[in-house]
């Protein structure tokens, strides 16, 4: 069966107020009522902190709390729940890496690749593992369509690559790079992977055993949950050997005055208390996900991006950015005479929300030489009525430059 | 060079955004384009999606501040031009005295003033403040 944007856009209650034509979706997806109500009904009825009392409030809490992890383990198809660590989004899980096993693992001479095409958040945390560590750092050059020059990746490669860290999908450009390729590569200089999930997790399955690498960050509010709630999944054997790298509740197992033992896994990166309503938000957004026919939805978003891809190319002056073959519904563009902040505005004024500027990608900008993009990005409540709303926004704007 | 009065004039007639934004856009046809070798990154005002860059002039025998400011957005030049009327060779203390807020808010563009709005408008006009207060308390160093 076709997947129905429109009734899905009834399940978002702020999509169905319909003021807006939202195409922020990279930036944050909406709430659907099922995640809404779960978070809601949490801290009506089972509101209480986890794993510390002997009460049955907080045996509730906790239950729902490990169900939501458990929930997280078998969408991305974690071994067990103990690779999967709660974090607060993306950011925090790649730091966690770079911290944690970055400084353990790095040291003077040694390599950490990232790529030209990467969000600040998987560059900026490597930065700061390598000015601590005395490693250094280098990074894959962009091909003009926007995938990742693979033989400048094999290039910079080398045996004395520790760490390898790259994005599932551009949040710039909307291009899904060859994971599992790009991982088998790493494995064979012994490096380990770690992928910046956060435009990936709401479009497609992700399986992280047949992706095959080693970390795996993602954010719930790009993927229908809440914020301020993320995942770092992590290979066991890796995670076992890390540091903690925050210490307080929680993350213990037993605190004399002279030393402490550490909590088993996951516990041992999560201290203090964790953002359980966020947690168990995310496990009903991924109930919600389960619930829709991941290929039906598939082709809808591929749907939207190729109408808006080509309906945008036939109107003057417009200029498409990120043109690999293989893309997450993404659509970054320029117009002839018009700043990107000058198109978002007009296009604001017509009801219709786009992201402009350097999506936090401002070694990608350098790299394309453009002051920043105007994006427009699609979740599964965009219909083809939206794209057509874009289509004439950008028409109008244009007769304004 | 747009003057205040005319601005204030005009926006009482526009009543749909579609005229309202022609008109900044106009009015951002009519600022001058700065120098090249001025747009250099210390002149750059910080915290903007588009570039800005603020070139002050003080000149203390007149004790007046004159403004060149530029911008890559053409909107952004539009309200340059708003900015410029409101301020441009105006004492240092008629322009901390003047309500720029009040200003925005009048023509409904407050929004552009906004801290989340990236478009520069805002840490702009604290670079013009901040200068003026460096002008004024200069104005009223006894001279040497
Ligand atoms: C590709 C990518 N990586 C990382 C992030 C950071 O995610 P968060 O802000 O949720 O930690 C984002 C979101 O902006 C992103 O798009």
């Amino acid at each position: 069966m076709p997947f129905d944007p429109l009734a899905a856009a009834r399940a978002f209650p702020l999509i169905d107020r319909g003021e807006n034509v939202y195409l922020d979706n990279a930036a944050t997806t909406q709430k659907p009522a099922a995640v809404l109500d779960a978070v809601r009904r949490y801290y009506e009825t089972t509101n209480a902190n986890v794993h510390r009392a002997a009460h049955a409030l907080s045996d509730a809490a906790t239950q729902a709390f490990e169900s939501a992890r458990a929930d997280v383990a078998r969408r991305i198809n974690a071994r067990t729940t103990a690779e999967v660590v709660w974090t607060r989004g993306t950011t925090e899980g790649i730091n966690l890496v770079a911290q944690s096993y970055g400084g353990s693992a790095l040291g003077p001479g040694d390599r950490v690749l990232i790529t030209e095409l990467e969000h600040h958040s998987n560059i900026v945390p490597w930065q700061i593992a390598c000015a601590r560590t005395g490693a250094t750092l280098a990074a894959a050059k962009v091909t003009p369509e926007g995938g990742i020059d693979l033989d400048d990746f094999d290039a910079k490669l080398d045996q004395d690559t520790k760490i390898v860290a790259f994005g599932h999908v551009s949040n710039a450009l909307g291009t899904v790079n060859p994971v599992r390729d790009l991982v088998a590569r790493a494995r064979a200089v012994d490096a380990v992977t770690v992928v910046d999930g956060a435009q990936a997790m709401a479009h497609f399955r992700v399986d992280v055993q047949e992706l095959g690498c080693d970390f795996y960050a993602f954010s719930g509010h790009k993927m229908y949950g809440p914020t301020g709630i993320g995942v770092l999944y992590g290979r066991e054997e890796l995670l076992e050997a890390m540091p903690p790298w925050q210490a307080g509740g929680e993350m213990i197992e037993e605190v004399t005055i002279e030393a402490t033992t550490y909590a088993r896994l996951p516990f041992k990166f999560e201290a203090g208390t964790p953002n359980i309503a966020g947690a168990i938000g995310l496990g009903a957004a991924i109930g919600y996900l389960e619930g829709i026919d991941a290929s039906a939805l598939a082709s809808h978003e591929d749907r939207l991006l190729r109408t808006a891809t080509s309906r945008l190319s036939q109107v003057e002056g417009v200029r498409i950015l990120g043109t690999a073959p293989d893309k997450g519904p993404v659509l970054s563009f320029l117009m002839d005479g018009g700043h990107p902040h000058d198109v978002g505005t007009l296009l604001d004024q017509q009801g219709i929300a786009v992201r402009t500027g350097h999506h936090c990608a401002m070694p990608l900008m350098q790299r394309l030489d453009v002051p920043g993009t105007v994006r427009a990005s699609f979740g599964l409540y965009n219909s083809l009525t939206d794209v057509e709303r874009l289509v004439a926004g950008v028409h109008k704007t244009r007769s304004f430059l | 060079m747009a003057d205040l009065d005319e601005v204030r004039d005009t926006f009482q007639f526009l009543d749909d955004w579609e005229d309202r934004y022609r008109f900044i856009l106009d009015l951002g046809r009519s600022v001058p384009q700065l120098d090249p070798e001025l747009k250099t990154d210390d002149r750059l005002v910080r915290g903007c999606q588009s570039l800005v860059w603020l070139v002050p002039h003080f000149d203390p025998e007149e004790g007046c501040l004159h403004l060149e400011i530029d911008s890559d957005a053409h909107i952004v030049r539009g309200l340059i031009a708003i900015v410029l009327a409101a301020y441009d060779g105006n004492e240092p203390r008629e322009i901390l005295d003047f309500d720029i807020e009040g200003l925005f808010g009048e023509l409904d563009l407050m929004r552009h003033l906004s801290p989340t709005r990236g478009n520069g408008l805002r840490s702009m006009v604290a670079r013009i403040r901040s200068v003026a207060e460096d002008a004024a308390a200069h104005a009223t160093l006894p001279r040497r």
